[in-house]
């Protein structure tokens, strides 16, 4: 597939179009939310050694709308000395953002709301949007638990958008453009072979900026029970279970289109290698829920500011020298060299630097 | 300058409440602790919650019946206070038990021992957060220790097995291939567990120095058990005071260096280990017989006293009872091991993060119910 056989501008200038198109994405993704809860759902409890959901319909497919349902029904509890219209609003700057983010997200090649120019730049910009959400959450449910949640989650979303959005830079060096249709176009070689350690440190911190596991100390439920939605009950707090999914679901989309070549793939119809590469990303980010514990906030700190941005600094000069230096070169040929990079490089930086034990004398 | 000066913020203490409802506090233990933004700078533990004057009630009790009142002391460990209480009544009677329920009630105490120490590292790994994952799998082979207890006695949770003079009724012929089989096969799953976490980073960089209980600090409060052998001290009841009939099996004291929860998590888990082996000894040596020998039903002690203690899976477990010759017991004091490991509990949080307040505290392993009593 190639730029040519798209059609221009579809969905076309027409305002309905736009319409349409959005409301389809929207349920599209709300679709695919519900059935992400069932597999990460699934999935955890056969890691686990239990069943997980079974019983709402064949294999408990049903559950998400069984839950969807209660959360309606429930009571709408606000806390009598929070702030009452931060605490309402605070579910909707989190939850639109997230939904906002699809727009740029190349389902297959042309299926896109609208490819910007600066597509990617959309995406980082918009996406730490949500965090205000998260914050305003945090500050209006006058509960300590959610205060110690929300500032976490501002630290970390300060802290790790920076090696993020660099190890996103190496990706556009190589393709030259910031357009989410122009990246999968470029990869004739998935961007995961070119840009391992890009990839990685991506990954991670995207991890960390969306609550998931191991970095879900901004609700750690072990210790702060829920962080900063413990004071939402009923549709509220489906919204913030909306925005954590929706977001995995980004991360998932944004991790395929940069690294794995979004649509592309050979034999079966790219909306469905897209559909493919996304649910593989999201398990993999279910299996590591399954399998690690969580850090502590100090060493979230020190794996943001200590392994992961000077990593991707590094990253992205080694990426520039590349380009710079061969820039005819058949990628084939970079791609065990850029691997051997990534290999001496995490194993120099584990030998130098080491998660701190955050010990304060009081 | 002024102008730094004005730019300083001022933060002040501020006092959280963990518990007494918390998902934590594997009970209903609150913990009220200053923090100074994440650090925290005091820790005060409550308790009391789950107070049911046990000890009170004991005393209006006969001595057969207060053995189901023991039952709900440690709840996790049901079968090693039944033991603890029926030891320090026979001692105060002066009732000899048969030899083969002398061989049950190891079997029993050491399984309980392992079922025990599952929830405890299952509750501690989760406390880490490693997302239910291994709390689930150990519950899964607890699960089939409590079948084991299910077959002997038709109880899961409060047994009330023990009896003064041996233990209510003999087993049943399943329950020996069913124990041969979790024997031969728990040591595979203990191993899993290993693959698991135990080399984990995050897990490492979490426990790892963290709540270190000094070695004397230890002593000084007299801690016992996986809390006390994790600082470095070689001191087991069963080896150093032994009762029933541990002086015939062979095993070792695992210990640990630092005192951190890595060694509580470590020892407990070699702990496993070694009630398997004496579990395998346990159940060659059983013998034929009696497995009760011939008590009334209402037992008059001569006037005194009597101190019995054992290594229960959390420590140093004893029961003090005084008899006035009467039915009931005049006194019947527990020494609760938990109680006692807690005691340290604020100089090992003095300075650590809000994340490692749940670690520490789920590193002691305690259980609310005798705690509070």
């Amino acid at each position: 597939m190639t730029m040519t056989t798209l059609p221009p501008d579809w969905p076309g200038n027409f305002w309905a179009h736009w319409a349409i198109f959005a409301v389809i994405i929207i349920v599209f993704v709300l679709l695919m939310f519900m059935v992400f809860v069932w597999l990460e759902r699934r999935a955890m409890g056969i890691m686990q050694a239990r069943l997980g959901p079974n019983r709402a319909g064949p294999f408990g497919i049903f559950q998400p709308a069984a839950d969807g349902l209660k959360v309606m029904l429930k009571e709408d509890i606000v806390p009598a000395k929070g702030d009452k219209v931060v605490h309402w609003l605070a579910p909707l700057v989190a939850v639109v953002p997230v939904l906002m983010i699809f727009a740029v997200v190349p389902f297959q090649g042309g299926a896109i709301l609208a490819d910007l120019n600066i597509g990617i730049l959309y995406i980082v910009a918009i996406s730490s949007v949500a965090t205000v959400g998260v914050f305003m959450a945090g500050w209006a449910s006058n509960n300590k638990y959610s205060l110690l949640g929300a500032m976490r989650q501002v630290a970390a979303v300060v802290s790790y958008e920076i090696p993020v959005v660099l190890s996103v830079v190496g990706v556009i060096l190589l393709t030259g453009s910031l357009s989410m249709q122009q990246i999968v176009m470029a990869q004739d070689v998935p961007f995961i072979l070119l840009q391992p350690l890009g990839f990685l440190l991506f990954f991670i911190g995207a991890l960390a900026e969306i609550n998931r596991a191991p970095f879900d100390l901004m609700e750690a439920d072990s210790e702060l029970v829920a962080g900063f939605h413990i004071e939402y009950s009923g549709m509220k707090f489906a919204l913030f279970y909306l925005v954590e999914y929706g977001e995995a679901l980004a991360i998932s989309a944004i991790v395929t289109t940069l690294f794995l070549g979004g649509w592309r793939g050979p034999l079966l119809p790219p909306w469905l290698w897209f559909l493919v590469k996304v649910g593989l990303v999201f398990f993999v980010m279910v299996w590591i829920r399954t399998t690690v514990p969580r850090v502590r906030i100090d060493q979230l700190m020190a794996l943001a500011w200590k392994f992961l941005f000077p990593l991707s600094l590094l990253n992205l000069i080694i990426t520039a020298v590349e380009i710079l230096a061969w820039p005819s070169v058949s990628p084939w040929v970079l791609v065990p060299i850029n691997f051997a990079i990534m290999i001496v490089l995490i194993l120099l930086w584990s030998r130098l630097f080491k998660l701190g034990w955050g010990r304060v004398e009081v | 300058m002024a102008a730094t000066k004005e730019v300083i913020v001022k933060t002040e203490p501020f006092v959280v409440n963990f518990g007494p409802v918390h998902p934590s506090t594997h009970g209903v233990f609150r913990m009220r602790v200053t923090l100074d933004g994440e650090v925290i700078i005091d820790m005060e533990p409550v308790f009391g919650y789950l107070h049911r004057g046990i000890e009170k009630l004991a005393e209006e009790r006969t001595y057969g019946g207060c053995i189901p009142l023991t039952d709900r002391l440690d709840y996790l460990a049901s079968m090693s206070n039944n033991l603890a209480y029926c030891l320090a009544v026979e001692k105060l009677a002066g009732i000899a038990v048969p030899e083969r329920a002398e061989y049950i009630r190891v079997i029993m105490a050491e399984l309980q021992r392992i079922a025990s120490h599952l929830v405890a590292v299952g509750a501690f790994l989760n406390d880490c957060g490693a997302f239910m994952t291994p709390i689930l799998y150990m519950l899964r082979e607890r699960e089939r220790i409590l079948d084991l207890f299910d077959m002997v006695c038709g109880q899961r949770l409060t047994y009330n097995y023990m009896r003064v003079g041996g233990v209510s009724q003999d087993i049943p012929e399943e329950f020996m291939p069913a124990l041969k089989k979790f024997v031969k096969e728990m040591p595979g799953w203990i191993n899993e567990y290993e693959w698991l976490l135990k080399e984990n980073e995050i897990l490492l960089a979490r426990s790892k120095g963290v709540g270190i209980l000094p070695k004397e600090l230890a002593v000084n409060i007299s801690a016992s058990g996986p809390v006390l052998r994790a600082s470095g001290v070689k001191w087991d009841i069963r080896k150093a005071d032994p009762y029933s009939i541990y002086d015939r099996f062979d095993f070792d004291i695992p210990t640990g260096t630092a005192g951190d929860c890595y060694d509580r998590y470590r020892v407990r888990i070699e702990e496993m280990r070694q009630s398997l082996r004496i579990l395998n000894q346990a159940m060659k040596g059983l013998p034929q017989g009696e497995v009760r020998s011939e008590v009334p039903h209402i037992i008059y002690p001569p006037a005194g006293e009597a101190y019995a203690h054992i290594e229960a899976p959390r420590g140093d477990l004893g029961f003090y009872l005084v008899s006035d010759g009467s039915i009931a017991p005049y006194r019947f004091h527990v020494r609760a091991p938990t109680l006692i490991n807690l005691t340290a509990l604020s100089d090992m949080m003095r300075g650590w993060k809000v994340a490692d307040l749940i670690l520490i505290f789920g590193s002691i392993d305690i259980c609310l119910a005798e705690v509070d009593r």
